[in-house]
């Protein structure tokens, strides 16, 4: 029972770090309605830029804040030259546009920084802590707490945004119809420029979780295929949403692997989570937490 | 007579122009790279191929060329993915005066994708470290060279050197090994191996797999903290083996119990995972470090005329670096025994360094005229044996740099060498091909 509820608790823990991922993607999709392809490019982009900046010679605070800067450039630029020129077009063109915004920000990334392979500190230790441990004899990670305590705070902050904030609603009321809102004066290239810059925060976040685990490099670009089966259990436009799907699908994806992998040859725990999406997307399409769109025919 | 004179002597200035350049070509042999600088696996790619060109810079540099023959060569990008891989080889193959003497694609997915078009084509396929491990059997594949050390071959010498570590290949009697795997074709390469490993010496073997990228291991490590293991072989790849490194540390696994495949030992792979990486070892067919006559030998031609290929210079003497030179020298000593045959000084088609390759010796001796002594182990190729050596070096992670800590340690080819005949017999069947009479070769 102890190794179950080790399993339990690293799975609740991992799930969070897939939930950094998906937050961005229901940023930009709650905002307008575009699915961001581009958002685990977006991850590797915010990472790489922030220790190459540290690395010359910058402090944390001001390297944090310059990355963050180069997101809301990134931000401003993809509405200016990829988004504007296409409102009111299908929302599959959209999505098309940000798989080869995928592709852009890699290789800027790359070209910029190089494709060296870097290591991040961010000076919390990744060891089991020792009384947990000597207590109940569970293995739980500072660092995966840490995580966890940073995904809260997150989630409030973005809750409160979207609830109590004019940006905040007039964002929403872009989701639901841009032309009603550009009719009602909502400006919407503003919007569209503040929600970037947001996901774009979320991408550091979750670039500076990630690579301190395993280490700067191209690979966070796939922590995107993390994100996707809890968006489709948590909603797309919800954030809570994309915080609950994360710990069910961390947390039943490792169960998964650790108790049913061996049957069937172990590395399950790729597929399990899509699995287990895909069976909720027959109960629930709209997600746990999603809006249900209900058309007049 | 003014203009004939002028027109007498623009026409000899052209003919010498064009003979010269004729002559230049004719004294070029063309190396086409299948590199991949950008994507997933760049920081791998642009250290093997940066060392690779520094190493044919040096030659030209410093020797003017093998025998006079200057090398040349263009890189073509492939991302490490399969159909670029394809689209590279057919851009590359025809380049330069004689085409395309060799193709080193670096990818085992590459390598499958062309391996009957090499054969077509009769371009020699030099995979080191990587690719097919029943191509050693040179009477199947003769197109192809698997050289130095294969996966089967690497995984022998990992149970042997593990084996040293608990005082004897006896001692491993009811031990158990973890086998933590890239769930990939790479990553299954060394099960069956290591299974008649286990058989013969007596250990227990728990399988593994991760799933690709690898970026989470949560729950296999728990898994290995319920076994508790003796030892782990860490078979990975890319962002897998940081990650196995640190899950190790979070789950209180020591990591002077694990073992990596060479593809899990590199600088790129410890440096991420910080101080969860001290005491990690890894097998290779090169070590790291600058302390070589080789490497100082690039420093002091080719970076010191700001000629060198490595944008930062601090990658010179890393494992993927010298790796890359490790990849240099073969290709230059093999066309250097081909031009023996086929004559000093002047270029080479594919198939006549095909030859070269087939029959490379690069003995202690001759790994000292290179400056290459302890960098990597001698090897023979023959018609038959393809892989040529098997030897693996381990090395261990200080938290700065890689340190040697054992000799070459062979591999257990008396196992190795039937499964590679077995497997490749099996191919020649299925795809109707005569074996090629190694005897009547010589």
């Amino acid at each position: 029972m102890q190794f179950f509820f080790e399993v339990l608790i690293g799975g609740l823990l991992s799930g969070v770090m897939y939930s950094f991922v998906a937050l961005g993607f229901v940023l930009i999709y709650k905002a307008s309605g575009v699915f961001n392809f581009a958002q685990g490019a977006m991850v590797f982009f915010a990472a790489l830029t922030f220790v190459g900046i540290q690395e010359m010679g910058a402090p944390f605070w001001l390297a944090l804040i310059l990355a963050f800067g180069a997101m809301v450039l990134l931000g401003m630029a993809t509405e200016r030259i990829v988004l504007r020129p296409l409102v009111n077009q299908p929302h599959i063109t959209l999505f098309m546009a940000t798989i080869g915004l995928t592709f852009f920000v890699e290789g800027l990334a790359q070209g910029i920084w190089g494709s060296t392979v870097r290591g991040l500190d961010l000076g919390i230790q990744d060891e089991p802590i020792e009384w947990l441990m000597d207590k109940a004899g569970i293995l739980v990670s500072s660092f995966d707490l840490f995580a966890a305590g940073v995904a809260a705070a997150l989630v409030t902050l973005l809750a409160l945004f979207f609830q109590y904030t004019r940006v905040g609603r007039a964002l929403r009321a872009v989701a639901d119809d841009h032309q009603a809102a550009l009719s009602i004066g909502i400006p919407l290239q503003n919007i569209w420029r503040i929600v970037w810059a947001v996901a774009g925060f979320v991408a550091l976040v979750a670039g500076l979780l990630w690579g301190a685990r395993n280490g700067v490099q191209f690979a966070l670009t796939f922590t995107a295929l993390k994100a996707l089966p809890v968006l489709i259990l948590g909603g797309f436009t919800s954030v809570p949403g994309a915080i609950v799907g994360g710990l069910i699908i961390g947390s039943t994806e490792k169960l998964a692997e650790v108790y049913l992998g061996g049957y069937v040859g172990g590395g399950i725990d790729s597929w399990f989570p899509y699995v287990m999406a895909l069976a909720f997307l027959l109960v629930r399409p709209e997600g746990l937490f999603g809006e249900k769109h209900i058309d007049r025919v | 007579m003014k203009v004939k004179t002028i027109a007498l002597l623009v026409a000899a200035a052209a003919s010498a122009g064009v003979s010269g350049s004729v002559l230049a070509q004719a004294k070029e042999q063309f190396i086409g790279l299948p590199s991949y600088r950008v994507g997933p696996y760049a920081a791998g790619g642009s250290g093997i191929y940066g060392g690779w060109i520094d190493y044919m810079t040096l030659v030209n540099e410093r020797d003017g060329g093998i025998n006079g023959v200057k090398l040349t060569w263009e890189e073509c990008e492939t991302e490490y993915n399969n159909a670029r891989g394809v689209e590279c080889y057919e851009r590359l193959k025809k380049k330069g005066a004689t085409g395309n003497t060799t193709f080193q694609p670096l990818s085992t997915g590459i390598t499958y994708s062309v391996l009957d078009k090499v054969a077509q084509d009769k371009i020699p396929m030099v995979t080191i470290g990587y690719g097919r491990t029943d191509a050693a059997d040179g009477r199947v594949f003769p197109w192809v060279f698997p050289m130095i050390t294969t996966y089967w071959s690497q995984a022998t010498g990992m149970v042997k050197y593990i084996g040293q570590k608990e005082g004897g290949l006896d001692k491993l009697k009811g031990k158990k090994i973890v086998y933590l795997y890239h769930d990939s074709a790479f990553g299954k390469e060394g099960i069956p191996v290591l299974e008649k490993q286990a058989a013969k010496h007596g250990f227990n073997l728990k399988t593994i797999p991760v799933a690709h990228p690898g970026n989470e291991q949560q729950s296999q490590w728990l898994t290995i903290r319920q076994e508790k293991p003796d030892w782990v072989i860490l078979w990975g790849w890319g962002v897998m083996n940081p990650t196995a490194l640190k899950a190790a540390a979070k789950t209180g696994f020591p990591r002077e119990k694990m073992v990596g495949v060479w593809w899990s030992g590199a600088e790129e792979d410890t440096v991420p995972a910080g101080d969860a990486a001290k005491g990690f070892t890894a097998a290779g067919f090169n070590v790291a470090g600058t302390n070589y006559p080789v490497v100082k030998a690039i420093q002091d031609n080719v970076y010191k005329k700001n000629k060198g290929n490595m944008e930062d210079k601090s990658r010179v003497g890393s494992i993927y670096y010298n790796r890359g030179v490790v990849h240099g020298i073969i290709t230059v000593e093999a066309i250097r025994v081909a031009q023996e045959k086929f004559g000093k000084g002047k270029p080479l088609t594919a198939e006549q360094a095909r030859w070269g390759f087939e029959h490379l010796h690069i003995d202690a001796k001759r790994l000292k005229e290179l400056g290459a002594e302890g960098f990597m182990p001698d090897l023979a190729i023959t018609c038959a044996d393809h892989e040529g050596s098997g030897k693996v070096k381990f090395q261990q992670w200080d938290g700065k740099a890689w340190k040697v800590v054992s000799d070459w340690v062979d591999a257990d080819k008396e196992m190795v060498r039937p499964m590679i005949e077995e497997s490749a017999g099996k191919y020649a069947k299925e795809k109707g091909l005569t074996l090629r009479d190694c005897a009547k070769e010589g």
